[in-house]
């Protein structure tokens, strides 16, 4: 590891070195959880706390399984149980949870840059961004990375395709961020209701017919409709539009390359971005991106316990502020 | 600078006499080497006993995940998956590795052979012992010995022809 890393923020703050160790980190996780007694005692005496304020099954359980393998002591805390319901605000959680010591806070929350604004203010405590808003899902795009390296022979120069609700989705931005420091190429598919504007500084390719994109292919990356996201009525047709449209099919996995595989963050919808028997053929690796996913989010905790510095007497709020300010020239 | 304190034909012979110790009244023997000098160690001690007609069951572990020192050094930038591939509950197993110095490498491999089940004896197997030990953990069985100094780092290279360096890395 090159740089010390107290925070996981995103991929744009990665260097190719950085992502690439933590891959490796995770691959090296994988058999932990293969054998009997699935235990290590890497993050003894560790405190990781799970902070959800958005709903997640899958990111919360790979992040507590994740840490209770290794011995961590993980606490899960939802918006829906916690004081935030009393009217508490984000940094005051934030602050509570941070003078109960924990080495690392996981994060979600629907407002891109949650974790950085709070990491101003918690200097003793790692932060993990497990999804901010629109913005960015590392853990997601380190656990892809490792399922290409370890099931499809590798993420260099591959193309890969990206379906879906591009303008909602903080997984596609992470990609398109991670292909130009890896040099992978992604294609974007959607209608242009569901993308985002200026997609093509990026440097991908954008395509709204899918039929099109697919030749040349070596993953078919599915992105669920994020119907808590649509709220506006005119950006979606209809479920059996969509599926028409861009829905994955055999048909289409057909004009694929016989070593295309098929690869979706979950959760999936069949019947909408993807046809049931392929969600279950054998080019889908859909399961083993969740098995990853734990893997690699043991790398990341360890990666961030084993440089993370001690908790200290805290400082005042004020002085935060108007440090955090100072540094953004904010403060006259 | 660093001097090598024993050469290729001195590492083969202590090999040798390993292997010869570690031939026990049965014909199959356990090995677990601790990466990645130690199974380099392991493998080597394996063909041996192979030649003298014995069945070695191979394992190896890296033991990363176990050590007391993840504050102190960080995270491992090349970590290697542990390989495990038989059952070593009831086996008498001999962990290998290459140069026994505090002994916490010990340690940290012995809690890791017993998540994978419980042996009935655990034996241990160094090509070099350095002294200098900071836990109650010594070798059953040694192939050379040298005292080396704290501040020198002592290690086998095994590229090559094998041999033994020493090099200070502090005063």
């Amino acid at each position: 590891m090159s740089a010390v890393m107290q925070h996981l923020f995103g991929i744009a703050q990665l260097s190719k070195n950085q992502i690439e160790h933590l891959v490796n980190l995770g691959e090296s996780f994988i058999e932990l959880s293969r054998r009997p007694i699935k235990k290590a005692p890497t993050l003894r005496g560790k405190t990781v706390i799970n902070l959800f304020f958005e709903n997640s099954t899958r990111t919360r359980t790979s992040f507590e399984i994740a840490g209770k393998r290794l011995s961590a002591d993980v606490i899960n805390i939802s918006a829906s149980t916690s004081a935030t319901k009393k009217g508490e605000s984000l940094l005051d959680t934030g602050e509570t949870l941070a003078a109960m010591q924990p080495h690392v806070l996981v994060i979600r929350h629907s407002i891109a840059g949650t974790c950085e604004f709070l990491a101003d203010f918690l200097p003793h405590t790692s932060i993990v961004n497990a999804g901010d808003g629109g913005h960015e899902h590392p853990t997601q795009i380190l656990t892809d990375l490792l399922t290409l390296k370890t099931q499809a022979g590798g993420y260099d120069g591959i193309t890969m395709t990206i379906v879906g609700d591009i303008a909602h989705s903080r997984v596609a931005r992470s990609h398109l961020l991670a292909a130009q420091k890896l040099g992978y190429k992604v294609r974007v598919v959607a209608p242009k209701t569901l993308l985002p504007s200026h997609i093509e500084q990026y440097g991908c390719e954008v395509f709204h017919d899918f039929d099109a994109a697919i030749p040349g292919t070596d993953a078919l990356y599915m992105l669920r409709v994020q119907t808590e996201r649509l709220t506006d009525n005119c950006s979606f047709p209809s479920i059996r539009e969509y599926h028409e449209a861009y829905g994955l099919n055999s048909r289409r996995l057909a004009l694929a390359g016989d070593n295309c595989v098929v690869m979706h963050p979950g959760p999936m919808n069949r019947g909408v971005e993807i046809a049931s028997d392929v969600a279950d053929s054998v080019r889908s690796h859909i399961l083993d991106q969740v098995e990853h996913g734990v893997a690699v989010r043991m790398g990341v905790l360890t990666a961030l316990c084993g440089s993370a510095p001690d908790p200290v007497k805290r400082t005042p709020r004020r002085e935060l502020e108007e440090a955090a300010m100072r540094a953004q020239g904010k403060l006259l | 600078m660093a001097d090598v304190i024993y050469d290729n034909a001195a590492v083969n012979a202590a090999l040798d006499r390993m292997a010869q110790s570690m031939r026990g009244k049965d014909d199959v023997v356990d090995l677990i080497g601790i990466e990645r000098g130690g199974s380099r160690v392991a493998d080597a001690i394996q063909q041996r006993l192979e030649e003298t007609g014995c069945t070695v069951q191979r394992g190896d572990l890296d033991i990363s995940f176990y050590r007391d020192d993840l504050d102190t050094i960080g995270s491992n930038p090349e970590v290697r998956p542990s390989h495990m591939p038989h059952d070593v509950s009831g086996r008498t197993v001999w962990l290998v590795d290459d140069v026994l110095y505090t002994g916490r490498t010990i340690r940290a491999a012995l809690g890791e052979i017993f998540d994978y089940g419980r042996p009935d004896c655990v034996r241990l197997a160094v090509l070099l012992d350095r002294g200098g030990h900071q836990l109650p953990i010594s070798a059953d069985v040694a192939g050379l010995l040298h005292a080396a100094d704290p501040g020198c780092s002592v290690k086998l290279v095994s590229e090559g022809d094998w041999y033994i360096e020493q090099r200070r890395v502090r005063s």
